[in-house]
């Protein structure tokens, strides 16, 4: 809400913002939360938006979002082809992270923004630069005497000392230029810094010695600034993790837990000295180093536009940053806005919270090869979560259960296997706070976890309560006997029926889910039930307009009352980001919640992922930010009693508790449980294909080894193998012989009859189709069949995907499309599925159906421009729908899908793809022909186009034949092609000259590959494994890592590589069109 | 398990929260108050302020980081706003029996126990909160199992400035000049804030005939309740606006000012207790986040032709400071001295010093 004055920039009218991209680790979702509240915010005022984000699956590139959108890379190139084009008067930098500040700072520099007359809104291009350039920014704090982390270059043992003296000790070395950290380490006095500064300057000319802030507190502040100098600080976060461990790695509390009154006003003071210093116009953010033992402090960094640290805040406090900075951007004064929850206080303020609320990292390290699993200063998480409650106890406890790893709270999960404890403890790896939990309940106190992780003795004191009533609840073996005091205290400090039931039952819990319904009625007969409580920013001092909730025990009211008049809909989100699933069911059920409102129901939406668009509390009527457990989404609907819930837009979160809850009476709208059920269950969806006469690879499940031999010798090797219990590594593995299948088997996993392992056969060469669709009473109404790029064996949220398809036979469309319409009758199908087949020659096979939407929806509904969530959510809400009258045979022009990768922020990971996703994000772009779409679309995710040389390995026979046409343009167009061993020789057996390089392996030869790739002399690799024998895959690592790690664009499969290199030897770039989406 | 007393906080309606005693096991009574800071509990306790009243905490965690020490530096305690608790009570959702902070040398508890201050907690403060919200503050006491109950007490018909005053004559820090301060209850945080600028502080009790004092400046603290109990005081304002010296006040202050002017008070009907009220310079574009603690409020309209407001509320448009339109009177209701809260506005005490 805006009071309207003439402080607001009246001359400007049209506004450009940039958006992040694809999502990757350290620059996720939040930027789509970031940027559609700024496209709000300008909306609101009148003013034309103009978006360039190449990530189809965002809420921001949405029809009533931006008014013109750009599904182009986000490089100074396209923005200028953009600005060229359409002429904006502003331009937006700080919604799109790192990605958009960047490209920025470089239209700023080469002048493209005055020669376009772009004026910068918000903070301006020096005030960024300056707090992004290391030695500018020390520089502008040294100004206001302001103490930044200095590190001093010396290179002889005496300047060591000297420069020791001066920082105080301990002091941290570094060797410079040296890679992974070689020659670093800890020095308490001079005679441990003589030693080491002695090593180091033996690998390393200069030694960088810095004062060791180890053990200190990071705390951040989130802080606004108004071009009058009014200056807010909006939210304080501290991390549970002491300093070394990167914010986005470490669970953080808001508001800070264990700084004094003394302690939290210094460093805001502080906080906003800074900000007014740099001249930050909007929204910023300060991190600090705190130290425990005294009000020492060092400022980490400043980021001079909306983080992920600021979502968070959003998320924390319920004020919109996002929205309030584009305002700002704009000439508004924060004194000219209101409060959006109050709407009757003024936006200048600070939020008081009476929660506490605690974000958790979201890792999935277990998906990729080689990869380090210890945390610290480098980024490693891929999505997060955040809980509210009103104990920390509470809220850790929601949280733990929200990370979506199998987890039930602190205490009641499956024990750690862990050899050294003092070192589990000391060198945290993503399972450090179960690996406190483990040390608590063996015995280590929290004075001794304290020395070992340096994190405060408050959060371990607190975790400490839980593992006492743990104890407590132990005491008792039968559910009724419960003192229902130490229940309450449990559900107080969020304990979950699961883990009371386990704690009380202990072994004799047979029956997980009889046990848990069991607690849940004992509970609830003994008066102990959650209350609703209300997110206002003022803690209840003026009344709050907007249904931002969570649920808590620790409360004897409930903030809303209820109707229940079965007038609202509630929908299921996706919760965490992770690999498999992310931005596109934010979409889908942001889209969701548009269509029920739409329609004249309330819309209820029950998330709890900061990052989301749809856990901003404008996009529905009421939003729960709490768990999407069973337990939890029950509490919900006993007091919401909606008309019915929708299960099949937040992916598969949701789509698990199908049974669970329609076992309770819950109204499922759309597909039914029974019918969810038969498509998730392997054995019944199986014999379903079987009675339809539908093929599918042969498939068994499998308790002993030799059951596995017979299996294999029947169907052939290679085998996809899937074990249901796994002890390291991959869930899933691709098998190429009995020598592999064991040791995978052996050692990685554990087959017993608790532990089957299905094991399906592996088709080579085969196209892989999705079939996304929307069906009404089992019959089809809208349905998008797009291809893959790559062969099966690259796991879809892996592959680039072509839509509509462009290579496919009508034969194989027409048997697509009828078997899909025979699946969706028998399972009685009522909203969004997804079908994925292989398809070889003509003959289709099915591998994977789901009732629900799937990753690919937001990319063909943009692409068809045809809205599969709103048909589907019609459709769920029994309302007819027309079959639309255009189809995929319409369209002139192509859709890509490609991946984005994050694998450079993953240490020793391999980066070659398998059947186990590993992708964080994607784009997806459009062209007037494959080539186009392609080559938009790699540029989207990073790579760039080679200007004179490539490395080609290209694996087996049937690859190197594959690749060999785009070889031959490669040489064609004047390329310097190097080639290991047997592509060279296939290579010039073929009359295309190369270079010969050599293997790691082959060390006495040169030039060497990995050596080439140091010098820079190649601009893109191509390496293909031959299979994924770890041998071949061994081999070839050290090159991908190599590419990976000196930032040269790398691509591990022949078809892409081969669709990359046809499309940037064939367009010039200078004829992509620039066309927007409506444009097509 | 701790074995805990039970508890419960009573309002005069009759509404009950129930919870478990973690201070001084003993009954209270007093004028129940919320206050939604974050952090700033033994500033807050310690604040006269809240004489006589019964502080809800809304951050639901309290005890976070223990208490610090019982010393004194210049004659005023380090880290208090006085040498006791004023507040009668205190009552929070989550307390902290273990705290954690360097400069702690007991916990909240301890402390509690030591000054016989009642303390309750596993109540739904922010249920609590919305009650006084809508039905304004009220009369309430602790009740904590087996000690003997109490009667319901309002603080507000005694004359508390006169209670949490000094009784005799002190005088704080040294300089070339010197201001009187009126102690109506003050925080010593105000007096930490002028010595530190080098002036010499002459802290008086709220009646004390000042004017046999040679000053350059006059400063009217803080203090507890009703401003019209304090008509003694207004009477030696009025005369010291006659010599034409700087005169500055702070809350309650702000409010002796306001009546020596001619204005009129009136009770707000349930304060501002926070760390967060924003606050806007009369005709300007500057506002500040403030640190207040008020029951009582000027009302603006009733402010003489030759006044004017300085600051208003920019939620609920209330008085937050005066200033005489040619004389250098000025006031605040909020805290620029903090402790707790923001310590945007400590400007004032710059803009006090620069006029004596």
């Amino acid at each position: 809400m805006t009071t309207p004055t003439s402080n607001k920039n009246e001359n400007i009218k049209k506004v450009l913002l940039l958006g992040s991209g694809a999502l990757k680790i350290g620059e996720a979702g939040e930027f789509d939360y970031s940027g559609s509240q700024a496209i709000k915010a300008m909306k609101e005022e009148g003013i034309t938006t103009v978006l360039i984000n190449p990530n189809i699956a965002t809420v921001q590139t949405s029809e009533g979002f931006a008014d013109r959108i750009y599904f182009l890379p986000v490089t100074p190139y396209f923005v200028e082809k953009v600005i060229e084009k359409e002429r904006p008067d502003g331009i937006l930098l700080a919604f799109g992270g790192q990605t958009a500040l960047n490209c920025g700072v470089e239209l700023y520099r080469s002048g493209v923004l005055d020669r376009y007359e772009v004026q910068v809104l918000g903070t301006p291009v020096q005030a960024i630069m300056d707090t992004e350039d290391r030695e500018l920014f020390v520089r502008k704090l040294d100004e206001i005497d302001v103490r930044t982390i200095k590190s001093e270059a010396v290179n002889s043992v005496a300047d060591a000392l000297a420069a020791a003296e001066h920082l105080g000790y301990p002091v941290i070395v570094r060797a410079a230029y040296a890679l992974g950290g070689l020659g670093s380490g800890f020095c308490d006095n001079e005679h441990e810094l003589v030693a080491l500064v002695e090593k180091a300057l033996s690998f390393s000319p200069q030694v960088l010695v810095e004062k060791s802030l180890k053990g200190w507190k990071e705390v951040e502040y989130e802080v606004v600034r108004d071009r009058f100098d009014n200056c807010i600080t909006v939210c304080n976060m501290e991390n549970f993790d002491p300093l070394g461990i990167h914010t986005g790695e470490s669970i953080v509390v808001a508001p800070s837990q264990t700084l004094s009154n003394e302690d939290y006003h210094y460093l805001r003071k502080l906080a906003i000295r800074i900000i007014r210093h740099v001249g930050i116009v909007g929204e910023c953010n300060v991190q600090y180093a705190f130290d425990p033992q005294s009000m020492d402090y060092r400022v980490i960094e400043v980021n001079a536009r909306l983080s992920r640290s600021s979502a968070l805040a959003s998320k924390a406090t319920g004020y919109p940053l996002a929205f309030v900075a584009a305002k700002l951007g704009l000439g508004y004064g924060l004194f000219d806005l209101r409060n959006s929850v109050t709407k009757e206080t003024s936006a200048f303020f600070e939020p008081a919270l009476d929660y506490i609320v605690c974000k958790i990292p979201r890792w999935d390290l277990g998906k990729f090869h080689g990869v380090r699993r210890e945390i610290g200063s480098s980024m490693k998480s891929v999505g997060e979560v955040m809980a509210i409650g009103r104990t920390f106890e509470e809220a850790i406890q929601k949280g733990l259960r929200m990370i979506g790893q199998g987890m039930h709270g602190f205490v009641g999960n499956k024990e750690l296997k862990i050899d050294d404890m003092d070192h589990a403890l000391k060198d945290p790896t993503d399972k450090r706070v179960f690996v406190i939990s483990q040390a608590m309940q063996s015995g280590y106190t929290v004075d001794r976890i304290h020395d070992l992780t340096k994190i405060d003795k408050w959060f371990l004191h607190k975790l400490h309560n839980i593992i006492e009533t743990h104890a407590g609840l132990s005491r008792f073996s039968n559910v009724a006997d419960v003192d229902t005091n130490i229940l309450r205290l449990a559900k107080q400090q969020g304990f979950s029926d699961f883990q009371i039931a386990r704690a009380v039952l202990k072994d004799h819990m047979v029956n997980a889910e009889s046990a848990t319904l069991e607690v849940r009625r004992y509970r609830r007969n003994s008066g102990i039930t959650p209350v609703v409580k209300q997110i206002d920013t003022l803690a209840a001092e003026y009344p709050a307009q907007t249904n931002y909730l969570y649920l808590t025990y620790n409360g004897s009211e409930n903030d809303v009352t209820y109707l229940h008049d079965h007038r609202s809909v509630v929908v299921l989100g996706s919760g965490a980001y992770r690999i498999g699933s992310s931005v596109e069911f934010d979409w889908c059920s942001v889209n969701a919640l548009m269509t029920v409102k739409k329609e004249g129901w309330r819309s209820v939406m029950i998330n709890y992922n900061p990052e989301t668009v749809s856990t901003d509390y404008d996009m529905c009527d009421r939003l729960y930010f709490d768990e999407l457990t069973f337990e939890r989404v029950m509490d919900i609907l006993d007091l919401e009693q909606p008309h019915g819930t929708i299960l099949s837009v937040g992916g598969q979160i949701p789509n698990n508790l199908a049974t669970r809850l329609d076992e309770q009476g819950v109204r499922i709208l759309g597909t039914q449980a029974r019918w969810i059920d038969n498509a998730e269950d392997r054995h019944k969806f199986s014999a379903m294909l079987d009675e339809l006469g539908i093929d599918q690879p042969r498939w068994r499940e499998l308790t002993d080894m030799d059951d596995i031999y017979r299996f294999t010798e029947e169907v052939g090797f290679p085998v996809l193998v899937r074990p249901s219990y796994v002890l390291s590594g991959a869930a899933m593995n691709v098998c190429s012989n009995t020598e592999e299948l064991e040791r995978f088997l052996k050692l990685a996993a554990n087959v017993s009859k608790q532990h089957p392992v299905v094991v399906t056969e592996f088709i080579q060469h085969a196209k892989e189709i999705e079939m996304d669709a929307v069906a009404q009473d089992g019959e089809i109404k809208a349905y998008a069949i797009s291809e893959h790029i790559e062969f099966a064996g690259v796991h879809s949220g892996d592959a680039t995907i072509q839509f509509p398809p462009q290579k496919l036979y009508v034969e194989t469309m027409r048997r697509i499309k009828k078997v899909s319409s025979m699946i969706a009758r028998a399972l009685h199908i009522s909203g969004p599925f997804n079908i994925q087949y292989l398809a070889k020659n003509n003959d289709i096979k099915v591998i994977e159906c789901n009732l629900r939407a799937s990753r690919s929806f937001p990319f063909v509904s943009k692409v068809l421009k045809i809205n599969f969530i709103d048909l589907a959510t019609r459709i769920m809400l029994g309302l007819p729908v027309e079959k639309p009258a255009k189809s995929a045979f319409d369209l002139d022009y192509v859709g890509i899908k490609a991946s984005q990768f994050s694998f450079s922020r993953l240490q020793g990971a391999d980066p070659v793809l398998g059947v186990d996703m590993s992708s964080t994000g994607e784009v997806g772009c459009l062209g007037d022909d494959t080539g186009e779409a392609i080559l938009k679309s790699m540029l989207s995710v990073g790579y760039k186009i080679p200007e004179r040389s490539v490395l080609l390995s290209t694996g087996s026979a049937k690859q190197k034949t594959d690749m060999l046409e785009a070889a031959r343009c490669l040489h064609d167009r004047g390329f310097v092609l190097y080639a290991t061993g047997g592509t060279h020789q296939f290579l010039s057996d073929n009359g295309i000259p190369s270079v010969r390089v050599y293997w790691p392996s082959q060390s006495e030869n040169h030039p060497q590959a990995v050596e080439l790739l140091h010098e820079h002399k190649i601009d893109l690799v191509v390496n293909i494994p031959k299979n994924l024998t770890s041998a071949e895959l061994s081999n070839g690592y050290r090159i991908r890592r190599a590419a990976i790690d000196l930032n040269v664009p790398l691509i591990t499969n022949a078809r892409l590589a081969s669709a990359f290199i046809r499309a940037f030897t064939t367009i010039d770039i200078d004829d992509i069109e620039i066309k927007s989406w409506d444009e097509y | 398990m701790l074995q805990l007393r039970r508890a419960v906080i009573e309002l005069e309606d009759g509404v009950r929260f129930e919870g478990l005693s973690f201070g001084y096991d003993a009954s209270t009574a007093g004028e129940v108050v919320f206050n939604t800071a974050m952090t700033g509990y033994p500033e807050s306790l310690t604040d006269p302020s809240y004489e006589g009243q019964i502080l809800v905490t809304t951050y639901p965690i309290l005890g976070n980081y223990g208490v610090p020490p019982r010393r004194e530096k210049d004659d005023v305690s380090e880290f208090y706003e006085s040498d006791h608790i004023h507040a009668r009570g205190i009552v929070a959702q989550d307390y902290s029996w273990e705290h954690s902070h360097w400069q702690a040398d007991r916990s909240l508890s301890e402390w509690l126990t030591e000054e016989k201050i009642p303390g309750i907690y596993g109540i739904d403060t922010r249920a609590l909160t919305k009650h006084l919200r809508d039905k304004g503050s009220m009369l309430g006491k602790i009740l904590v199992e087996g000690t003997p109950d109490v009667d319901f007490y309002d603080p507000n018909q005694e004359n508390l400035v006169a209670k949490t005053s000094c009784r005799k004559v002190e005088v704080h820090g040294e300089g070339d000049k010197t201001v009187v301060l009126v102690d109506c209850g003050t925080k010593h945080n105000i007096i930490r804030c002028l010595t530190r600028r080098g002036v010499k502080v002459i802290r008086v009790p709220w009646d004390y005939d000042f004017m046999t004092i040679p000053y350059d400046g006059l400063f009217i603290s803080n203090g507890p309740g009703n401003p019209d109990m304090a008509q003694i005081t207004v009477q030696n304002i009025r005369r010291a606006m006659e010599l034409g010296k700087p005169i500055c006040g702070i809350c309650m202050g702000n409010q002796l000012l306001s009546l020596a002017a001619g204005a009129r008070t009136y009770k707000l009907k349930y304060g501002h207790r926070s760390h967060n009220q924003p606050v806007r310079k009369v005709g300007s574009d500057v506002c500040y986040v403030t640190s207040q603690n008020h029951g009582y409020a000027v009302d603006q309209n009733t402010l003489p032709a030759d006044w004017e407001p300085l600051f208003i509320n920019m939620n609920d448009g209330t008085n937050e400071g005066i200033r005489h339109r040619t004389m250098p009177f000025f006031s605040a209701q909020f805290h620029p001295e903090a402790s707790s809260g923001p310590k945007d506005t400590e400007f004032i005490f710059d803009e006090f010093i620069a006029l004596l």
